[in-house]
């Protein structure tokens, strides 16, 4: 028994260094526009990480995911623009009449800032709708619907808001990023590390939040959240926190895919991408961490794959693996991998016996 | 009755669904070092009178007092527990995905809030406790097993060990021996005379031998009101209690067994 959960860490151990040299060895393998693909892959699985904290360990289910995806998305994007346009109005701008940069639009002229923006605005967002519905003991459906409403709600905003978003067609048209040319390969090489780099230090942090302590209480929120007031909880400010969390990490994973894009609209981050980023969870397998990123990859993959080759087919693939999901892989693809695990053991086991029946024949 | 002081008052206490008063103006006290059972028939506001003391109800009028100092009726969940009141339900509701160790590790007394969990590493002197309370509830080979796995028993014993682990003043139990076999009634028994040596046990019970076996003092409800109170002799011999309850337990008991 000890030995056996020895070896399945240590084995763990063994797939995660794997996929991380492979994930490094990438770009000498993949042309540019593969490797840029990945590196997309990989932002959407820095935001299924934090959804899966929610979702995996804390039970909240948050079909609203797109929109902090898309504020640290349009943070980046607006400080893009303004440095293609060398501090001039955004073309957009100045077609609706407008003659000075919008207040809003100042703070993201630096870089820095921009990106600190990008990260603080969703979990500010996040923070205060945590906050409001949780302590108020907005729950399961409820707060699931409310997650929608969100997404409706903002992304009208946008929409509306031509003359400060860009409206329907978005933010595009980049040039540099910190004085280098965007769209070189090197650029995007870097900005491939980079998303490496970002994925690595938030699933060791999401690892190592749910290892300690605060990880068996998220547990106990998810599975009974009442009990856990009678216990001495209080649930809303774990729920809070972890919805902050998974929002700021959102907002990275928007940054981050906005540099490799080259494109942010209000359909990216709208209703369906949301019920997509909670499926990429649902598959790879809730309360894994490691699952949702694989989940976010191959759904992703299998999404370019389909619509390189068949465009009007992804949205009835995506509706058919919805199905099998829920039908028939309930954990998802770890899941699966666990099940497998213990096949393979209880086939060494019976080898084994059957190997000392035979000595004791012989 | 007895020389113990309150741990628990409450006066004139109401509690109300939709109009309906499931307690009506209920005074009752509870003193330390105490086994105190609660009794009375279906519907007679038991269950009702653990929620308003816990939280999980709110009395309309009147207050309850614990400790002599801290008014309860204005309190959240997670403050009452830290006061020290700590509540078992009626059924087990053990974290199945947590394993019997994590059990006692998230339900033990320390700080819970966000910061000091963050932060929080299990001492030594934390991990002797829960070892130590393994041990007295019979578990410690079951330490590092899924706490959905256990027995119906073994998962009762592991809520009250859940609950002993915050070291409370009081500890509320709602029907803690149903479903368990006659001998794991007696160690029930034996671990709630134990641990009344240190803090008043309030219980709620519809099995008069048990009651019988470990009360101190017994409280007859009805109707939301107190409608006897004494010890389990004085109880069994007063001619209401005989008429609401006790009277028509038997006759219903009888049925039971006739069958
Ligand atoms: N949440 C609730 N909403 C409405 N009515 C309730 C609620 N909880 C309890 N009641 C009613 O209050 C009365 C007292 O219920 P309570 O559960 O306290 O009884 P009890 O003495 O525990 O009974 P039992 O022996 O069956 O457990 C009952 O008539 C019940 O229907
Ligand atoms: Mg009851």
């Amino acid at each position: 028994m000890q030995n056996r959960i020895y070896q399945s860490v240590f084995s763990r151990k063994i797939v995660f260094s794997l996929i991380l040299l492979i994930l490094l060895l990438a770009p000498l393998f993949l042309s540019d526009f593969r490797l840029n693909l990945l590196g997309k892959f990989l932002a959407f699985a820095i935001l299924a990480i934090g959804l899966d904290l929610l979702w995996g360990y804390t039970g909240v289910l948050s079909l609203g995911h797109g929109i902090f995806f898309g504020l640290g998305a349009y943070a980046m994007a607006m400080y893009l623009k303004l440095e293609a346009t060398g501090g001039k109005l955004p073309d957009f701008m100045a077609w609706s009449g407008i003659q000075e940069l919008p207040l809003i639009w100042i703070p993201f002229q630096y870089p820095i800032l921009a990106i600190i923006l990008g990260i603080l605005i969703p979990a500010c967002l996040a923070l205060f709708l945590g906050y409001l519905t949780f302590r108020n003991r907005i729950n399961g459906v409820y707060f699931t619907i409310l997650s929608q409403a969100l997404v409706l709600v903002i992304v009208t905003l946008f929409i509306g808001q031509q003359n400060l978003t860009g409206g329907t067609s978005g933010l595009t048209n980049f040039s540099t990023f910190f004085g280098f040319q965007i769209n070189s390969a090197t650029t995007q090489t870097v900005i491939y590390f980079v998303t490496v780099v970002a994925l690595v230090l938030v699933f060791l942090g999401c690892k190592k939040l749910v290892k300690g302590r605060l990880g068996r209480v998220l547990v106990g929120v998810r599975d009974g959240e009442n009990r856990m007031r009678f216990l001495g909880y209080n649930p809303s400010t774990y729920k809070t926190f972890v919805y902050t969390i998974s929002g700021a990490i959102a907002g990275l994973a928007g940054m981050l895919f906005v540099l490799q894009v080259g494109i942010i609209s209000p359909t990216m981050i709208g209703i369906v991408p949301s019920i997509e980023m909670v499926l990429w969870v649902a598959l790879g397998g809730r309360g894994t961490l490691i699952g949702p990123v694989i989940g976010a990859v191959f759904i992703n993959a299998a999404k370019t794959g389909f619509s390189e080759s068949y465009p009007d087919y992804w949205t009835y693939f995506l509706g058919a693996l919805f199905v099998i999901v829920v039908v028939f892989l309930p954990k998802g693809i770890m899941g699966l991998v666990e099940k497998l695990k213990e096949r393979w053991n209880k086939v060494d086991v019976k080898e084994s016996s059957s190997v000392e029946i035979e000595k004791n024949y012989s | 009755m007895s020389k113990n002081p309150a741990v628990l008052r409450s006066k004139k206490i109401t509690v109300e669904f939709s109009g309906f008063k499931a307690i009506n103006e209920l005074d009752f006290q509870v003193n330390r070092n105490t086994v105190h059972f609660v009794i009375g028939p279906n519907g007679a506001g038991k269950t009702t009178l653990l929620d308003v003391i816990c939280g999980n109800a709110r009395a309309s009028k009147g207050s309850i007092t614990f400790n002599e100092k801290y008014e309860l009726a204005k309190m959240s969940e997670n403050e009452i527990v830290h006061r020290g009141i700590s509540r078992k339900f009626q059924a087990p509701s053990v974290f199945a995905h947590l394993t019997v160790f994590e059990n006692l590790e998230i339900a033990m007394k320390q700080k819970k809030t966000l910061r000091s969990i963050l932060r929080a590493k299990m001492t030594k002197e934390e991990e002797q406790k829960l070892t130590d309370m393994l041990d007295l509830i019979g578990l410690t080979s079951e330490k590092d097993k899924s706490a959905g796995s256990l027995a119906h028993g073994q998962k009762q014993w592991l809520e009250i060990a859940m609950v002993l682990m915050q070291e409370p003043d009081l500890v509320l139990l709602d029907e803690p021996i149903a479903g368990m076999s006659k001998q794991e009634r007696i160690k029930t028994g034996e671990l709630i005379t134990k641990i009344a040596k240190e803090r008043a046990v309030l219980i709620v019970e519809h099995d008069m031998d048990f009651v019988k076996d470990y009360a101190d003092v017994v409280t007859v409800m009805h109707e939301g009101q107190l409608l006897f109170e004494g010890s389990m002799e004085d109880v069994q011999k007063d001619p209401k209690v005989r008429e609401v309850y006790l009277g028509r337990k038997v006759d219903a008991d009888a049925e039971v067994t006739g069958t």
